[in-house]
């Protein structure tokens, strides 16, 4: 174990880990609404397909990025309209927009496969990368990772210190409450689901545009459910929840690094780890919860009907 | 912070602030307001009172927009004023201090307050709302602290933070929802002292209530409504309770219950060192004694959520003990099942009688027949035997007077008070050494209230032991023979039901630790 190593392994882990960040805050945002979205995987797949898709026909990654956050932000609505609007259960309708997204990325992404498409190359920060240590880790990286470096603190911030956070936090913990007091319970779940299904549209294209360019059907590969539990792990905050995606990008990255430095561990076994780990991580993190007093937004997967406690 | 301009009112005073003019308001089914007049003056403490379903909720949801009425005028300080939502009766300078708080337990009191607000855009300025609120809270001698969270607070000081949700946004009319429900005692008078003080700075106050004691003691005016119409608006100096109680109820109402004194017999319950958790694990019941003897009524007082629910759950089986022994009758049952214990003879009248106490989608038989279907006579085998059982059910029906369209009828379809009369029937009839009884008479009119009154005295003369565990203080104190007061899970102290002092129970309701019995 040199320095080489742990600087390579921590770079690919916060590359691996920058897809599920994504996921992971949109979801967030959606459940402090008080709506269970299990739909992110589908939504992630219908992202990455349709990112690529756009990418590839018009030779622009970034059109492919805008493309797929609209994709997934119209998948989401589906969601949005069936939970808010018709009070189905949450869980049943999430489950269905991923097997639906599943589906549907798959069939979208026939004639994609093994074709070649852009991609979001590596912006090396001048100044920054050259830091000792830290610089290789942090700031040799696409885009779309220092996005994230925006994104999180700034989706604490707005949840915690801005007018539209505390409305937001109103409606998932009380929306009766929140009604009487004059915020639209209905318009603010729509616009925050929609707002997890954007991200997870970016999350997707992130894997097909710059973390694994191309197309490849199920390419998530489970992130999606990934972000489900880190929105747990990390008690409904962007920071902790960056941190949870980091760590699995970790596990994820090691299965490579060690193969490459000849440990010998069976692929599969290692494959398996990242998954292994999400379920360690959610039972430490759920006990956690107990001891601490703190959890889920408290109207979180109930339908709101105005009139009834 | 809309400010509230109060001195200019002095002259002003005695103007009609709200009036409501013939207002009708249709339910499916029902005329829940019909043709109700109403007015209201500046300066003064109005009462509104009625019993549960009388029209009082619904008439203010139409003075705060939640509701529209189908016929109707209002006028707010001589001006005609349609609401469509709570926001425009908000602009016009009313507020609602709602019984069941609307609060959000996990957010400050501060952003409480200011939820809701078109200010500030975006960003929070926590200090200056925060510097307004506690201006508020000192001008209007509510006190409470800014910062803290809404689940830190009583539910004393959560009422504080309505009331200042209210007057932050400049309301010069406060409604309040059967305000005392959940307070103490000391808690209650506090909060009139608020009230008056409101008054004086030119505020108008409605005040709906069922209290005929609270509503004389408080209440400049005093307007009766009874079935969706108004009986009569009175001054209160000019009236007395008898008369407001037949105006409320329609006819003459008994005050005085008849508790005979009796001698009580063996000890039935014994309750030795109870520990048992709240369903987040924290500890809910600390080292619990207690006795209930045979042809006595014990009575709980408290607060609520200071371990009333977890005792009486504790106590039939339906959640673990952590610590401690209960004996009935000599026998220990602290580990028995929730079934080993009816069938010992403890009978439940739980908390919510819709969830714990009866099955909504069952008929009147089977819901009789809960609690006994797997013995003789109704159990013949392994099969359940009817027509037995409709004879059971038809005779405690009328036994107890339960008014239902017939013995088939869902349980969810009955009224609460014959919901609570059905429970009755089939928790009374087994004769049962023990009654655990909790929040009898909750959401019950006079009638109903008084006929579950005088059935756990019948039951306590037939020699059961009843223990009666409420936040009804008047109530605990007009039928028990002891009581005891539990606070944060322990027993504060006891006193004897005739020479309870009132005061002496808030403070022990209020966690003040009196000299205990044993």
């Amino acid at each position: 174990m040199n320095e080489a190593f742990i600087i390579a392994t921590l770079a690919a882990a916060i590359r691996a880990g920058t897809p599920v960040v994504y996921a992971t805050i949109g979801e967030i945002f959606a459940e402090r609404a008080g709506v269970l979205n299990l739909g992110v995987e589908g939504m992630m797949l219908v992202g990455a397909v349709v990112g690529f898709m756009v990418g590839v026909n018009t030779g622009s990654a970034t059109t492919g990025l805008l493309a797929a956050m609209i994709a997934g932000g119209l998948l989401s609505l589906i969601h949005a309209f069936l939970t808010v609007t018709l009070y189905v259960d949450q869980v049943v309708s999430g489950l269905a927009l991923t097997i639906f997204g599943t589906g549907l990325s798959a069939f979208l992404g026939q004639d994609y496969v093994g074709v070649s498409g852009p991609q979001f190359a590596a912006l090396k920060i001048p100044v920054l990368s050259q830091i000792p240590f830290l610089g290789p880790i942090l700031f040799e990286h696409d885009i779309l990772v220092y996005l994230t470096f925006l994104l999180v603190p700034l989706a604490g911030y707005y949840i915690h210190r801005t007018r539209p956070g505390l409305h937001l936090r109103a409606v998932g913990e009380n929306p009766a409450t929140a009604d009487v007091m004059g915020v639209s319970v209905a318009r603010t779940r729509y616009f925050y689901v929609f707002v997890g299904g954007v991200l997870a549209g970016l999350a997707g294209a992130n894997l097909s545009l710059a973390y694994t360019p191309g197309w490849i059907e199920g390419m998530t590969a489970g992130r999606g459910w990934i972000a489900v539990a880190l929105v747990i792990f990390g008690f409904w905050q962007p920071g902790r929840a960056m941190l949870g995606a980091y760590l699995f990008g970790g596990v994820q990255s090691l299965q490579f690094s060690l193969q490459t430095i000849g440990v010998v561990i069976p692929v599969y076994f290692l494959g398996m780890l990242p998954y292994v780990f999400t379920v360690l991580v959610l039972i430490i993190a759920t006990q956690e919860q107990v001891r601490r007093h703190i959890g889920a937004p408290a109207a979180l997967g109930i339908p709101y009907k105005r009139g009834e406690r | 912070m809309v400010s509230t301009s109060t001195l200019q009112t002095v002259s002003r005073e005695n103007e009609i602030v709200v009036s409501m003019r013939e207002v009708t308001k249709r339910f499916p089914g029902v005329v829940a307001n019909d043709r109700v007049t109403f007015e209201a003056r500046r300066g003064e403490i109005h009462a509104l009172l009625g019993e549960n379903g009388a029209g009082k909720s619904t008439l203010m949801n139409v003075l705060t927009g939640l509701y529209t009425p189908e016929e109707g005028e209002i006028a707010i300080n001589g001006q005609p004023a349609q609401f469509r939502s709570p926001k425009d009766s908000i602009a016009a300078g009313i507020g609602m201090v709602h019984q069941h708080f609307k609060l959000v337990e996990t957010q400050t009191v501060t952003e409480n307050v200011i939820l809701g607000l078109d200010a500030p855009r975006f960003r929070l300025d926590m200090s200056r709302a925060e510097a307004d609120v506690a201006k508020l809270s000192e001008q209007y001698g509510l006190k409470i602290d800014p910062k803290a969270y809404i689940w830190q607070l009583s539910v004393g000081e959560q009422q504080r933070v309505e009331i200042i949700k209210a007057l932050y946004r400049g309301a010069q009319i406060l409604i309040l929802d059967e305000p005392t429900a959940v307070l103490t005692p000391q808690e209650t008078e506090e909060l009139f002292i608020t009230l008056r003080d409101m008054v004086a700075k030119g505020h108008t106050i409605i005040f709906i209530s069922h209290k005929l004691d609270e509503v004389m003691s408080i209440a400049d005016r005093v307007t009766v409504l009874r079935g969706g119409k108004v009986v009569a608006t009175v001054n209160a100096r000019d009236t007395n309770k008898a008369e407001l109680a037949e105006m409320m109820v329609g006819r003459p109402v008994l005050f005085r219950l008849d508790r005979p004194a009796l001698e009580p017999g063996e000890m039935v319950l014994r309750v030795e060192e109870l520990h048992a958790e709240n369903d987040k694990g924290l500890p809910a019941l600390r080292g619990i004694s207690f006795y209930v003897r045979a042809r006595e009524i014990v009575g709980i007082a408290g607060v609520s959520g200071n371990g009333q629910s977890e005792l009486a759950e504790a106590l039939n089986g339906l959640r673990p003990i952590t610590r401690g022994r209960i004996f009935l009758n000599g026998r220990e049952i602290t580990t028995l099942s929730a079934r080993e214990i009816i069938d010992a003879g403890v009978a439940h009248v739980p908390e919510d009688r819709h969830t714990d106490g009866s099955v909504g989608d069952m008929n009147l038989t089977e819901n009789i027949i809960l609690k006994r279907y797997r013995h003789p006579p109704i159990a013949r085998g392994p099969v359940i035997d009817w027509n037995q059982a409709r004879e059971m059910s038809s005779e405690l029906v009328s036994r107890f007077n339960v008014q239902a369209p017939g013995l088939d009828t869902r349980a969810r379809l009955l009224s609460g008070g014959n919901l609570q009369k059905l429970i009755l029937a089939r928790e009374l009839s087994a004769e049962p050494a023990l009654i655990v009884a909790m929040h009898p008479t909750q959401g019950l009119d006079v009638g109903a209230t008084e006929y579950v009154r005088q059935v756990l005295l019948e039951q306590r003369a037939a020699g059961a032991a009843v223990l009666l565990i409420s936040e009804d203080l008047d109530e605990v104190m007009q039928l028990s023979d002891r009581i005891l007061v539990i606070y944060e899970g322990e027993i504060m102290g006891e006193a004897s039901g005739e020479k309870a002092d009132r005061a002496q129970i808030g403070l022990m309701m209020a966690g003040q630790r009196q000299e205990v019995g044993y």
